[in-house]
């Protein structure tokens, strides 16, 4: 699968509470959420993002607390992808399991800027920069995960496991 | 090859005699966890897999302590939808206002966790429970669904660190100022990943309540789980809490370790971590001149009976500045009767200190004490990120109960020994 967008691009250490402040977790309406995602980090994120665009950060991505709410807003603000150096580990898991996709490549969160347009496959964890001809690798998924990826998420893959049909 | 604490509970969990690092394994869980953020999206997961009954009522744990008591129709929607699937479900582990407490102090508290058992629970301070030498983590509502749905969860086995303190902490030092220490040592993401293991004589000499601090905060270095072995002090803590038998692990001596660290305690100062990162500490003597208006003594991290001894132990007989807000969180019923018991709420209050339920209230920005555009505060909390206490350009530092204390007293972050 092949998603194409425009980059957002971050730091390091971008937490949940930037991605999505606890002041609006009083709900968990995905629309909601994402009318204000990013809010405590890019003012104009909310507002500015296209379906498809693609936020890059640095290391660390995702640190903090354990909320859900974070990939799925980002997931509802419409973003295709996530790529970042390397994600706080709670983070990655939900990412997974709400079916945001997202790559570890220390190279494309280094080169990449923000405003730079990509294609990203994926399947093979190709980054293409189409801004300026570059291309990167991404460090793929081991294959459990993989395989929850292609149950379309753990619910399905719990389904199939109890029995019930996906 | 031996294996660590964490290892070793893993395995056990696992059906196994052994397992390594990097290995992805399903164990089976004894507690699962969830409140009023997390727990409402996972009952939406639940509902989706199709099941009707969770694996076992009585391993469920569920405790609305975020935005209680309600803050506004919201959050009353999102503690009601807990309460009846707690009634649905036959879940006894649901914990009302006015029996309640912080999720991390409560669990603990009323012998939910113990040494041995695998707990998940979707939210991120789950990894407290390693004080009690468990393997405790924190995961996502989905996770949490899937685990109230299968009794297991996948885990990929961490790597362990070691961190070995010896020595004997200065006077008002904490287990708090040990965790900032080692954070600011390894860095936000110095551990992600993998599991941390506390271990020396001063871990052996630490209370109970300076323990769940450290582990409490072994997310904020991004590890899986930090943990210490069950010891005396343990045992004598569980003693006539915890609900049902466990066993106690310990590492082997040729386990293996992606790392060893080792620091002289009797080195280390109070710590204060500036905005906005945990791991961005300083030791109070090179704080300077920062003038704060609110201080805030509470949460997960410092909400226990250690801690509110310590900060009524510097506020007898003295006054908060009159620029600054004092707020005393209980982490939780029990706590909040037993400080009242010893008089310290007395003291609180004549000190001009406002006391709530247990509550996350402010901790997390949540209600009961936001802050305003450009205000200070001093928490013993255990995040300090942007906005995290209210407004963007509000800022946030992280310090010990005793030195919140006496910063509220001197209106600006100052060390218990200058009241
Ligand atoms: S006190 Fe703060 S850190 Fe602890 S569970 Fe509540 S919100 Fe989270």
């Amino acid at each position: 699968m092949a998603v194409k967008g425009r980059v957002w691009r971050f730091g390091d250490n971008v937490d949940t509470d930037a991605i999505i402040p606890a002041r609006y977790l009083h709900t968990s309406d995905p629309s909601e959420l994402a009318r204000h995602c990013m809010e405590d980090a890019d003012q104009r994120f909310a507002s500015g993002v296209q379906h498809g665009d693609i936020i890059v950060g640095g290391r660390n991505f995702g640190c903090g607390s354990s909320r859900e709410h974070a990939p799925m807003a980002i997931k509802a603000a419409g973003v295709s992808c996530v790529i970042a150096a390397s994600f706080a580990r709670i983070f990655f898991r939900n990412a997974l399991n709400v079916g945001l996709p997202i790559l570890e490549s220390p190279e494309a969160a280094r080169r990449l800027e923000d405003g730079d347009m990509v294609e990203v496959f994926l399947d093979e964890g190709l980054i293409r920069n189409t801004s300026r001809g570059e291309e990167y690798r991404a460090i793929p998924l081991p294959e459990f995960m993989q395989r929850i990826v292609d149950c379309g998420g753990i619910i399905n893959y719990i389904r199939e496991k109890i029995g019930m049909t996906p | 090859m031996g294996m660590t604490i964490t290892e070793k509970i893993l395995a056990a969990h696992a059906g196994r005699d052994h397992v390594e690092p990097g290995e992805l394994i399903t164990v089976k869980v004894d507690m699962v966890l969830g409140n009023d953020i997390t727990a409402p999206v996972a009952i939406d997961q639940f509902r989706k897999t199709g099941a009707s009954k969770v694996f076992d009522p009585n391993k469920i744990a569920l405790v609305p302590d975020h935005f209680v008591p309600n803050k506004d129709i919201k959050s009353a929607l999102q503690c009601a939808r807990l309460r009846e699937f707690a009634k649905e479900q036959g879940i006894p582990h649901y914990f009302e206002v006015g029996r309640m407490g912080i999720e991390h102090c409560l669990l603990p508290e009323q012998g939910l966790v113990r040494p041995g058992d695998v707990i998940i629970g979707a939210d991120s301070h789950t990894c407290t429970y390693g004080a009690l030498g468990a393997f405790a983590t924190g995961v996502g509502s989905t996770d949490m669904a899937a685990a109230m749905t299968l009794g297991e969860i996948w885990l990929k086995v961490p790597e362990s660190m070691k961190f070995v303190y010896f020595g004997r902490p200065r006077r008002w030092v904490y287990g708090k100022d040990l965790i900032l220490y080692t954070i600011g040592h390894i860095g936000v993401d110095g551990a992600t990943y993998k599991a941390m293991e506390f271990c020396g004589d001063s871990i052996e000499n630490l209370s109970i309540d300076s323990r769940f601090t450290m582990a409490n905060m072994a997310v904020e270095a991004g590890a899986k789980n930090g943990i210490m072995a069950a010891d005396e002090v343990t045992l004598e803590y569980l003693r006539e809490r915890a609900k049902g038998p466990y066993q106690v692990f310990e590492s082997d001596p040729d386990a293996n370790y992606g790392a060893v660290y080792e620091y002289d305690v009797s080195e280390i100062e109070p710590q204060v971590a500036f905005p906005h990162l945990p791991s961005n500490v300083k030791p109070i003597s090179e704080v300077g001149e920062l003038p704060i208006d609110q201080v805030v003594i509470g949460s997960c991290t410092n909400g226990r009976m250690e801690d509110l001894r310590a900060a009524a132990e510097v506020l007898r007989g003295r006054r908060v500045h009159p620029e600054v807000r004092l707020l005393v969180f209980p982490g939780t019923q029990q706590v909040y009767l037993q400080a009242m018991r010893e008089g310290l709420l007395e003291i609180f209050v004549e000190a001009d200190a406002a006391i709530s339920t247990p509550t996350c209230g402010p901790c997390l920005g949540g209600h009961m004490g936001v802050l305003a555009e450009g205000e200070r505060a001093l928490a013993t909390t255990n995040r300090n990120f942007v906005g995290r206490m209210g407004h963007p350009k509000s800022e946030v530092y992280l310090s010990n109960a005793a030195v919140a204390a006496a910063s509220a007293v001197k209106g600006r972050i100052a060390s218990p020994e200058e009241v």
